[in-house]
């Protein structure tokens, strides 16, 4: 690639092609160790235990606690997905019909930018305030007679967890789905309407097939998104084990057992198969709907 | 011309409806942590909680693990914003200068850690930094090595979006026919024409550093945020004093940046950021032009 023939005047030349790629071996360097090794460090080390190949540690995945937590994974992360798609499509929209530079935009997308990049612990914490024994909101509920009586489901994985979640993933979805909604033009709508068609006509026949593939992978993101995430998780959650990065996290810390480390490795691996999944549909979608967006 | 009107009047309803409605969702926890922090178990009201985290000596007296924690996040910042500084800036301008054939793949590792779980990563150092550990010493500061891996993507897209915004060519052109050496090109020139974009990926990253929890965690280091997920369990106010001030640090920061950025001609590609993360479209099936 770097042999390739530049059009480099000869200001800019005076290093050899061989220097010009000196340059750039320290960044290669760096992300080698501190990224490719790691992730070559997971693929191997699945297939390795003692200094041989093994199946065993993929084998050990099969058993009853990794399943059970996979499957809660994944079907924590597809429903906060899909709601968190909904709502998170529904304000995306609504946000893109105010004014571009106003300042309601800007607060809400900083406020999304927070919610779903920087919260991690912080989120469980704005939680268990709220919600626990003693949270403004619980209070509420009390006085007013609904709800329930004890705390408890604020740390169940399909309850407390998947209300935590959604709070990052609503806004996660408005970061990646507002170019999208942003890209739909007035003029087609104008169209549709100088072509007689209702409002209803334009979101049906318009708007809805131009958005579907943004739409479907912004879900897709969203999915990985819960899936990967642990901070969060790992602050609501202490007694067991729910979810899949939970389970990994216990493999990492209690190494005294005799090859878990390797079952960890695993795991992980597990994961990046059902990311690289993912993303892999992702990818294929989001060079679909790029058709209709301006780069 | 009236439908025109009506069309815009029911948007303006549906938008403050529902932003009203995902807003309250937004911030109920948030003034939920507030009202957490100042309560006093008979009702009322003390700002006790907010004192003492604004009073330095107190709280390194009363919570060293919170200080220490607080400290090391900070070097960690400061030591991540450096080398990732020092790592892309170079490389960055270099690519577009001398190597062009090589920016996608330049974009591609730095867009990577978006798709590698946080935790997977942490798998992956474990042996990594039993070398760096055993190597160096047992400081927290070296996580800060990890946590440029971690910045990438964030770093990457706003001096992008910098890079796109000047004529990175003509400058160093001009500035070596007059005789600066690169080192002087970097320094005197291309560092001063990104300044607001150094910013906003120094920000960014600083904002994402007082934010990791994972790596620091589960390799039993104590930054700002195992400190204070630590510190939950005993004295659970302070600790959600700590939470909501630094998302609304977070806050503040991605908020002046909007402000910042926005007139900049390369931010049209930093508003896709994840569509243009995970699939660096190949030059002619990505790019088809729009059809309108």
């Amino acid at each position: 690639m770097a042999k390739s023939p530049r059009s480099g005047t000869r200001a800019l030349g005076g290093i050899k092609p061989s220097g010009a790629l000196a340059g750039v071996v320290p960044f290669f360097a760096y992300t080698t160790v501190f990224l490719l090794i790691p992730t070559l460090v997971v693929i191997i080390a699945a297939f390795v235990s003692d200094g041989h190949l093994t199946l065993g540690n993929v084998r050990a995945l099969g058993n009853a606690g990794f399943l059970t937590a996979l499957k809660q994974s994944i079907i924590l992360s597809a429903l906060t997905a899909i709601i968190g798609a909904v709502v998170g499509g529904i304000l995306a929209y609504a946000v893109s019909t105010a004014r571009p530079d106003g300042i309601l935009k800007r607060f809400i997308t900083s406020l999304c930018g927070v919610l779903a990049q920087f919260g991690g612990v912080a989120l469980a914490f704005a939680f268990i305030a709220s919600f626990g024994a003693q949270g403004m909101i619980s209070a509420w509920m009390k006085k007013a007679g609904v709800g329930p009586s004890s705390t408890l489901w604020l740390y169940q994985w399909d309850k407390g967890v998947l209300l935590v979640y959604l709070y990052f993933q609503i806004p996660l979805m408005l970061i990646v789905f507002l170019p999208a909604v942003e890209g739909l033009r007035p003029q087609w709508r104008e169209a549709t309407e100088t072509l007689g068609g209702t409002t209803w006509t334009y979101w049906r026949r318009v708007a809805m097939p131009i958005l579907f593939p943004s739409f479907v992978g912004a879900t897709l993101l969203l999915f990985t998104n819960a899936f990967s995430a642990y901070a969060t998780a790992a602050a609501l959650v202490s007694q067991a084990q729910p979810l899949v990065p939970l389970q990994i996290a216990g493999t990492f810390t209690s190494e005294t057992v005799l090859g878990q480390a390797n079952v960890g490795k695993a795991m992980a691996l597990a994961m990046v198969v059902v990311v690289a999944i993912v993303m892999a549909i992702y990818a294929w979608l989001d060079r679909r709907s790029s058709k209709w967006l301006v780069r | 011309m009236s439908q025109r009107a009506a069309v815009r009047r029911k948007q303006a309803i549906f938008r403050w409806v529902t932003v009203s409605v995902v807003l309250a969702f937004f911030m109920l926890p948030l003034i939920g942590m507030l009202d957490f922090t100042t309560k006093v178990r008979r009702g009322g009201r003390t700002m006790a909680t907010w004192k003492t985290l604004m009073n330095v000596s107190e709280i390194s007296t009363k919570y060293p693990a919170l200080k220490e924690g607080f400290i090391a996040s900070i070097g960690l910042s400061v030591i991540t914003v450096v080398i990732m500084l020092a790592l892309l800036v170079p490389t960055m301008t270099w690519v577009r200068l001398r190597l062009p054939g090589m920016s996608r793949l330049v974009e591609f590792i730095c867009l990577l850690p978006l798709t590698v779980p946080a935790i997977v990563l942490v798998v992956g150092l474990a042996p990594v930094y039993s070398w760096v550990f055993y190597l160096f010493g047992e400081s927290t500061l070296w996580l800060g090595l990890a946590y440029v891996v971690l910045v990438l993507p964030y770093a990457y897209r706003a001096l992008d979006a910098g890079l796109r915004a000047i004529d990175v060519k003509t400058l160093s052109e001009a500035a070596r026919s007059l005789g600066a050496s690169w080192f002087r090109v970097m320094w005197r020139i291309v560092l001063p024409n990104l300044r607001t974009a150094v910013l906003s990926a120094s920000f960014l990253s600083v904002a994402l550093v007082l934010g990791e929890f994972t790596i620091a965690n589960l390799f039993s280091r104590r930054n700002l945020q195992v400190a204070m997920y630590q510190l939950g369990k005993s004295d659970a106010k302070i600790s959600v004093a700590v939470g909501l001030l630094s998302l609304v640090f977070a806050f503040v920061v991605l908020f002046a940046m909007s402000f910042v950025g926005a007139q900049r001609s390369g931010s049209r590609r930093r508003r896709r950021p994840l569509a243009a993360a995970v699939a660096p479209a190949p030059a002619g099936t990505g790019s088809v032009k729009e059809p309108s």
